[in-house]
C-alpha cells in the first residue's frame, strides 16, 4: 500500500500514470470503506498547490478542485454565487464543509450531491487534466450517472471553472430534507437569474437535484419564464408537469416518487421567487 | 519526482497535540486520525460513534478548524496542530469555563457527545465572544446528542461567560433533595476523562469480530475453520456455538430465553451472530466478512406481521404456532355495553415503525482474567442481569464472574440485553487473553433491539356528557426474531392503553408476533408510547365530534384518587394527572390564541399552525413482578461516608439522585462522602436501570439505608432518631444539642470493610399479581404527564416543525429539578423524532445518515412544569420519570397537526411525504 502526497500539479499528474484512488477531504472516502479494502494506491491531492484556492481571471473564476466548501463560503464572490454558497452551507455540517471539496463532491457523483445543481445553473465546467492533456467539460456532460463520471484512470479533476456572470445576476438554492443539519436532500433546486431594467426576466437557469440519476437543468421551464415580468412571478409561477422534463424521481427512504414530483414544483417556485426578491433588492 | 512524499506502509510523523509535540511511528495509509489518537496516543476523549462523519463525536480542531477525526487521514496532519476536548479543558481558561458551564447547566447527560460538543463550542467561542442561538446551532449542528434534547447544551455554551471554571473539588456534604445539584459524576464527562465501553482496553488488545448473517433468514455451514486459523497467524481463535460451555441462549423471562449467542444451522435475522474471530488488531481492522469460510443458503423469510400469522408460513422460532410469541389481556366491566351506551364512538387503525435507540456510543467492552475470575467491563444498564446470563452461558458460578460497568454512552432500554458481553467472555476464556469488542454503527443498528412496530386498532365511546363509557384496544407488536423484552411490552400495554382516564368498561388484547427482523425489545416506554399515540389522537377525534375542547375533555375524564384504573387498582392519594392537565390550562389558552393570530396573519399561506395536547402515565418498576434494589453504606473511622450505589447511571443521573435521597435520610450536614459505583463484587444489586424505577425503587432503598445508618448513630449517641447530625473531624454529635452527647468515630472498632457503622437495605415495590382478567395491582406507583405541542405545518411540502412544547410532569417530589428538566427535554426530543422522522428499515436505514434523529436545529422551545403530587410509597414522595417524558409527545404533535390542518396522521413517523399525501387525500375527499 502506498499513500502519495503530491505538493504540485505536475507530480500529482505524474502519480496518476498508475491507477490510484484519489482522495482529498475524505468525507465520502472513509464511509465507503466499511464494506471494502483500503485501496493499494492512494493519491492524496489535498495539498496540491494548484488545486487549492479560488482565482478570478478574465474568462471567469477558477476554483481549485481541492478547495473546501468553507473556502467557497468565505470567498467574496458576486451575488451570482449565493446559490453555490447556500449549497455549501447545507453540506453535512461545518466539520464536513471544512474538509469536503468541490471536486470530491462532483466526482462522488451522488444524485443528491449538494454542489451540482448550483454549478449547473452557473454553466460551470470541469477542468480535467492528465500528464499530457487538459480538457474542459461541462458539469452536465461530466457527471454521467450515479457514481459515474467522465474521468480516465490517469486523470484528475483539477479545477471547476465558472464563466463570468452578468453583474445583475442573483441566485438561490433550496434543499428539502427531513431535518436541519447533516441531512441528505429529498429534493433541491438551484436558480440563477437576472432582471432587465424593464423588470423582465433576462435569463433564468434552473437545476433540480435528487430527482433524477444526475441533477438536471430545466430548459422548458427556463424558456417559459424568460421574458416574463419578474414582479408577476412573485405572486404566481405556474409550473405544469410538462415544464419539469427529464425528472424521474424514485421512491426511497427519504420520500416517495409522487412526493418528490409535487415537492419539486413547490421548491422551484420558492427558489425562483427567492432569487427574484434578491434581484429586486439589488436594483 | 520532486515536491512529493510517497508514504508506504509504516510512516513516522509528528504533529502538535494539545500543545505538546508528539511523534507517531508506523502510520498506515488511510489510517484514521481518530484511530491514531485513541490507540497510539491514548487520547480517548475522541469518541467514535459512526466512523462516517454522521455524529461528530470525534470532532477535533486542526489548525483552528473543527473536523471529524474519523474522516481525517493521519498522514494529512503531519506538522499540524490538533486540539481535543481534554486539551481544551485542561489548558485553556475558556475551556475550563466551558466545562464549568456545561456542568452548571446539566449539558452533559450520558456524556458521550460532550467532547465533540465542547470542541465545537470552543471553536465558536474563540471567534464569537457573544454568540446567538443560531450561531451555536450552526457550530454544534454537526454533533448529535441523543440524551439532552440539546437545550441545556445551548444553555451551557451561552452561559460560559457567567460560569466559573470547572474544578475537581471534593464535594462536602450530600446535596439536599430539591436542589438542582450538578451531576456528581459529571466532572469526568465534561473534561473528557470518562471511560466508556471502548475506552478501557489497552491498545493492541486482541479484538473480536462477530460474523453475522447477511440475510433475513438463511441456513449456513462452516468451511474449514481450523484451516482458517492455521492460515492466518494473526487469528488466535474462532468462536462458534460449539465453544459455549453452558446454555447457548440468552433472554429476559423464564420460558422466553430463546436468543442464541451463536446461531445453530439457521440464522433468523439479518445481522444475527453465527461465529466470531479473535485476532490481532491489524487483522481484524482490515478483515472483510466475505473472506470468512462459511456458505450461506438464503431461506424464505417473513418480515411483516400479517404474513407471519398466515397459515403455512414457516415458524420463525420452533414451537410458536402462527408465529405468535405471547399475548396480553386486561378486561374490566363490559366494553361492548360501554360502547353501546355511548352517544359517540370513534375508531381507528394506527401503525408505527421500528425505532432505533441510536445512542451515540455503539456497544463495546473489554474482558480479561483476574486470577481465576473473568472480568467483563462493558456499557450496560444492568450489571447483575448480565452476570446471571453470563453464568448460564459460560457455566460458571457466581464467584467466577465479575461485571464492572463502564460509563454508558446512552442506552434507553437497548443496553438491558446482552450484546458484546458473551463474545468477549468466550474470547477470553478460549484464548486466556484479554479481549475487546466495539460494534460498528451498522452492527449496532442490525443486531441490537428496536422499539416494536405496532398495528393498533382502537375504539372509544363517550356519553352525551363527554364521559368515556368504554374502550376496546387491540394491538399487535412485531417482536422480531427473538423474545427479548417482547413479553414485557405485551403485558404492559394493555394495562396502560386506557391512558390516565377513568374507563368503566375496557378490553385490551395484545399479541407479540415473531418475524425475521432484528429483535424488538425495551425502549423508553415499553410499548406505551405506541398505544398512547393511538389513544390520544383518537380522543381528539372524539372531542371534535362532540364539540368539546380537547384539554377540558381530558380533564373531565382524568383518573383521580379513589377511582379504579383499568386493572381495578385504586390509589387513595398520589394520582397526579388532573393537576398536570390543569397546569397546562393557561398555556393552552395562550397558545390557542397565538395560533389563531398566526393563522389569521398567514391567511392563504402555506404555513399553518396548530396546538395539540396529550396525556400519559406510566407504572414505575416491573409489571407485577418483584424488582428489589439494595443500597449499602458505611462510615469509616475518619468520618467519611461511603455510599455503595449500584443503580446504573446511563446519563439520567442516578449517581446524583440516589446520594441526594440517601443524604436526606442520613441527615448529616456537610459529611464528606465517596460514591462506590456499580461493580458486582463491591456494590449490592440495585436492579436494572429500566422501567423508570431507579428514583423510586433504588431511591427507597437509599432512603431506608440512610435511615438505618442514622438510627445506629443516634442510638449510640442516645438522642432521638429525628435529630439531625453534625460531624466535625471524627466527632459526631446531634446538631441541636452538640455538647450533650458526642461520639468519636476514631475510637470505634471497624469491620472488614473498614466501617465503624454500616447499613444495607432493600426495597421491593409491593404489587399484586394480575388475575385472568388482568385485574390486580401491577405497579406500586405511577407517574403522570400532560404535554402540549405547538406545530407549524408546511402544507405545500408536508414538513412539520414543532415550535414549542409545554410539558407538565407529576414527579411526586422533585429530587433534582435540573435533572428532571434534562429528562423532559431529552424525552420530548426523542418523542419528536419518533413522531416525525425515525424509521428503521432492516437493511436500508442502518446508519446515522439514512436513519435520522433530531439535530440541534430541529428542537422546539420546551417549557417544563414540575407538578408535585406526593406518592405515598415514593422516597419523600418522589415518582419515576425517565419514560413518562416521551410518552405524550408524539400524540401531542399529531394532535397539533390535526388542529392545524384537520387531518389525522395514523402512521408514524409523520414524514413529509406521508403528511403531504394525507393533506392531498383529505382535499380530494371533500
Amino acid at each position: 500500500m502506498v499513500h502519495i502526497f503530491p505538493e504540485n500539479l505536475s507530480s500529482a499528474l505524474a502519480s496518476m500514470e498508475i491507477p490510484a484512488k484519489v482522495i482529498a477531504g475524505c468525507t465520502d472516502f472513509y464511509p465507503s470503506l466499511e464494506n471494502g479494502h483500503v485501496p493499494d494506491r492512494i493519491v492524496d491531492v489535498s495539498k496540491v498547490d494548484e488545486m487549492v484556492g479560488i482565482t478570478k481571471t478574465t474568462p471567469g473564476w477558477r476554483i481549485g478542485g481541492s478547495t473546501t466548501w468553507t473556502k467557497i463560503i468565505d470567498y467574496p464572490f458576486p451575488p451570482a454565487f449565493d446559490g453555490l454558497k447556500a449549497a455549501a452551507r447545507e453540506v453535512g455540517s461545518i466539520q464536513i464543509q471544512n474538509t469536503g471539496t468541490i471536486a470530491g463532491n462532483i466526482c462522488n457523483a451522488s444524485p443528491a450531491a449538494d454542489g451540482i445543481p448550483p454549478l449547473l445553473t452557473l454553466d460551470a465546467m470541469v477542468e480535467v487534466q492528465s500528464a499530457d492533456s487538459t480538457r474542459l467539460v461541462n458539469v452536465e456532460d461530466f457527471v454521467l450517472g450515479p457514481r459515474k463520471v467522465d474521468l480516465g484512470t490517469n486523470e484528475l479533476v483539477t479545477a471547476i471553472w465558472v464563466p463570468e456572470t452578468r453583474n445583475n445576476t442573483t441566485s438561490s438554492f433550496l434543499k428539502l430534507g427531513s431535518r436541519k443539519y447533516l441531512v441528505i436532500s429529498i429534493a433541491m433546486v438551484a436558480v440563477t437569474l437576472s432582471i432587465s431594467p424593464q423588470g423582465l426576466i433576462e435569463f433564468l437557469n434552473i437545476a433540480v437535484g435528487s430527482c433524477s440519476p444526475v441533477a438536471r437543468r430545466m430548459p422548458v421551464l427556463e424558456k417559459k419564464l424568460t421574458g416574463l415580468r419578474a414582479e408577476d412571478l412573485l405572486d404566481d409561477i405556474r409550473i405544469e408537469v410538462g415544464d419539469l422534463t427529464g425528472l424521474t424521481p424514485i421512491t426511497d427512504i427519504r420520500g416517495t416518487s409522487e412526493y418528490r414530483q409535487s415537492a419539486v414544483r413547490e421548491l422551484c417556485q420558492s427558489t425562483i421567487r427567492d432569487a427574484i426578491v434578491k434581484s429586486l433588492e439589488i436594483t | 519526482m520532486s515536491n512529493q512524499n510517497e508514504y508506504y506502509s509504516g510512516v513516522d510523523l509528528g504533529f502538535t497535540l494539545n500543545n505538546s509535540e508528539v511523534f507517531v511511528t508506523n502510520v498506515q495509509p488511510a489510517e484514521r486520525l481518530s484511530e491514531s489518537l485513541r490507540e497510539r496516543l491514548l487520547v480517548r476523549d475522541v469518541k467514535v460513534g459512526c466512523n462516517a462523519g454522521d455524529c461528530g463525536a470525534c470532532s477535533v480542531i486542526i489548525d483552528g478548524e473543527i473536523v471529524c477525526a474519523c474522516l481525517t487521514p493521519t498522514l494529512q496532519v503531519e506538522g499540524k496542530s490538533i486540539l481535543t476536548a481534554q486539551g481544551i479543558v485542561n489548558d485553556t481558561q475558556l475551556g475550563r469555563r466551558l466545562a464549568g458551564s456545561f456542568q452548571k447547566h446539566g449539558a452533559s447527560q450520558c456524556g458521550i457527545c460532550t467532547p465533540g460538543m465542547v470542541v465545537s463550542a470552543y471553536r465558536l467561542l474563540k471567534t464569537e465572544k457573544d454568540p446567538t442561538v443560531e450561531m451555536v446551532s450552526d457550530y454544534l449542528g454537526g454533533v448529535l446528542c441523543r440524551c439532552t434534547g440539546y437545550q441545556k447544551i445551548i444553555d451551557g455554551v451561552l452561559g460560559v461567560n457567567g460560569s466559573d471554571p470547572e474544578t475537581r473539588n471534593q464535594i462536602s456534604g450530600f446535596p439536599t433533595i430539591g436542589e438542582s445539584a450538578r451531576h456528581l459524576d459529571g466532572n469526568d464527562k465534561v473534561t473528557g476523562l470518562m471511560k466508556y465501553g471502548d475506552d478501557v482496553a489497552p491498545p493492541y488488545t486482541l479484538m473480536v469480530k462477530v460474523i453475522r448473517s447477511p440475510y433475513n433468514r438463511a441456513a449456513f455451514h462452516f468451511g474449514d475453520l481450523d484451516g482458517f486459523v492455521e492460515d492466518n497467524p494473526e487469528v488466535e481463535a474462532i468462536l462458534t456455538h460449539g465453544d459455549i460451555p453452558g446454555i447457548n441462549n440468552f433472554g429476559i423471562f423464564p420460558g422466553f430465553i430463546d436468543q442464541p449467542v451463536f446461531a445453530v444451522e439457521e440464522a433468523r435475522f439479518k445481522g444475527e451472530a453465527v461465529a466470531a474471530i479473535v485476532g490481532f488488531p491489524e487483522f481484524i481492522n482490515s478483515f472483510l466478512e466475505e473472506e470468512f469460510p462459511i456458505t450461506w443458503t438464503e431461506l424464505p423469510s417473513v418480515l411483516e406481521m400479517e404474513d407471519a400469522e398466515k397459515e403455512g408460513i414457516h415458524q420463525v422460532l420452533p414451537g410458536r404456532d402462527r408465529n405468535v410469541l405471547c399475548g396480553g389481556f386486561v378486561k374490566r366491566g363490559d366494553f361492548q355495553k360501554g360502547l353501546q351506551n355511548s352517544e359517540c364512538v370513534s375508531e381507528g387503525e394506527f401503525t408505527t415503525s421500528f425505532v432505533e435507540h441510536a445512542y451515540i456510543e455503539p456497544e463495546a467492552g473489554y474482558s480479561f482474567m483476574d486470577g481465576d475470575q473473568l472480568v467483563i467491563q462493558a456499557c450496560t444498564q444492568s450489571t447483575f442481569m448480565d452476570k446471571e446470563s453470563l453464568q448460564e452461558i459460560l457455566n460458571l458460578d457466581h464467584s467466577q464472574i465479575r461485571v464492572v460497568p463502564t460509563a454508558v454512552g446512552g442506552a434507553f432500554g437497548s443496553k438491558l440485553d446482552l450484546s458484546v458481553q458473551p463474545y468477549l467472555a468466550l474470547a477470553t476464556m478460549k484464548t486466556g487473553q484479554p479481549a475487546r469488542l466495539a460494534y460498528t454503527r451498522r452492527e449496532s443498528f442490525l443486531s441490537t433491539t428496536k422499539r416494536h412496530p405496532a398495528k393498533l386498532s382502537i375504539k372509544v365511546g363517550v356519553n352525551d356528557e363527554g364521559l368515556i363509557q368504554g374502550i376496546h384496544f387491540q394491538g399487535k407488536f412485531n417482536t422480531g426474531a427473538f423474545s427479548s423484552w417482547g413479553p414485557a411490552v405485551i403485558s404492559r400495554v394493555p394495562i396502560h392503553a386506557t391512558g390516565p382516564y377513568f374507563v368503566p368498561n375496557y378490553l385490551a388484547e395484545t399479541k407479540a408476533i415473531l418475524t425475521n427482523s432484528s429483535p424488538s425489545g425495551a425502549f423508553r416506554g415499553f410499548g406505551v408510547p405506541q398505544a398512547t399515540a393511538a389513544l390520544e389522537t383518537l380522543l381528539d377525534d372524539l372531542a371534535q365530534k362532540i364539540g368539546m375542547d380537547p384539554l377540558e375533555f381530558r380533564i373531565k375524564n382524568a383518573l383521580d384518587d379513589g377511582l379504579p384504573n383499568g386493572c381495578g387498582q385504586i390509589f387513595e392519594s398520589g394520582v397526579g394527572i388532573k393537576p398536570c392537565l390543569e397546569a397546562l390550562r393557561p398555556y393552552w389558552t395562550e397558545e390557542k390564541k397565538r395560533v389563531r393570530e398566526f393563522n389569521a396573519a398567514h391567511k392563504n399561506h402555506h404555513l399553518v399552525r396548530g396546538v395539540g395536547v396529550a396525556s400519559g402515565w406510566y407504572g414505575c418498576g416491573n409489571t407485577a413482578l418483584s424488582n428489589p434494589s439494595t443500597i449499602k453504606a458505611g462510615i469509616k473511622s475518619d468520618g467519611t461516608v461511603f455510599l455503595h450505589q449500584g443503580a446504573i447511571d446511563i446519563g439520567q443521573g442516578s449517581n446524583t439522585v440516589i446520594p441526594q435521597i440517601f443524604g436526606e435520610a442520613l441527615g448529616m450536614e456537610k459529611v464528606p462522602f465517596e460514591l462506590i459505583y456499580a461493580d458486582t463484587d463491591l456494590t449490592p444489586d440495585a436492579g436494572k436501570t429500566s422501567g423508570s424505577r431507579q428514583t423510586f425503587v433504588s431511591g427507597n432503598a437509599a432512603r431506608l439505608c440512610g435511615m438505618a445508618l442514622k438510627q445506629q448513630i443516634t442510638r449510640q449517641l442516645n438522642v432521638s432518631e429525628d435529630s439531625s447530625l453534625k460531624i466535625e473531624g471524627t466527632i459526631v454529635s446531634a446538631a441541636e444539642e452538640p455538647n450533650e452527647s458526642t461520639l468519636d468515630l476514631a475510637t470505634l472498632p471497624s469491620d472488614g470493610d473498614g466501617f465503624v457503622f454500616k447499613a444495607m437495605e432493600t426495597y421491593d415495590p409491593p404489587t399484586i399479581t394480575l388475575d385472568e382478567n388482568g385485574q390486580g395491582e401491577p405497579y406500586a406507583q405511577y407517574g403522570y404527564t400532560a404535554q402540549l405541542a405547538v406545530v407549524e405545518v408546511d402544507q405545500k411540502l408536508g414538513k412539520v416543525r414543532v415550535v414549542r412544547v409545554v410539558a407538565a410532569h407529576d414527579v411526586g417530589k422533585a429530587i433534582n429539578p435540573m435533572l428532571i428538566e434534562g429528562q423532559v427535554h431529552g424525552g420530548v426530543v426523542q418523542g419528536l423524532g419518533m413522531a416525525l422522522m425515525e424509521e428503521f428499515i432492516p437493511g436500508k436505514t442502518d446508519n446515522l445518515h439514512d436513519y435520522l434523529i433530531p439535530t440541534i436545529g430541529d428542537i422546539p422551545e420546551i417549557n417544563t412544569i414540575i407538578v408535585e403530587v406526593p406518592d405515598p410509597s415514593g422516597p419523600f414522595g418522589a415518582k419515576g420519570l425517565g419514560e413518562h417524558v416521551l410518552i405524550p409527545t408524539p400524540p401531542a404533535i399529531l394532535n397539533g397537526i390535526f388542529d392545524a390542518t384537520g387531518v389525522q396522521i395514523r402512521k408514524l413517523p409523520a414524514s413529509p411525504d406521508r403528511v403531504l399525501k394525507a393533506l392531498v387525500d383529505s382535499e380530494n375527499d371533500l
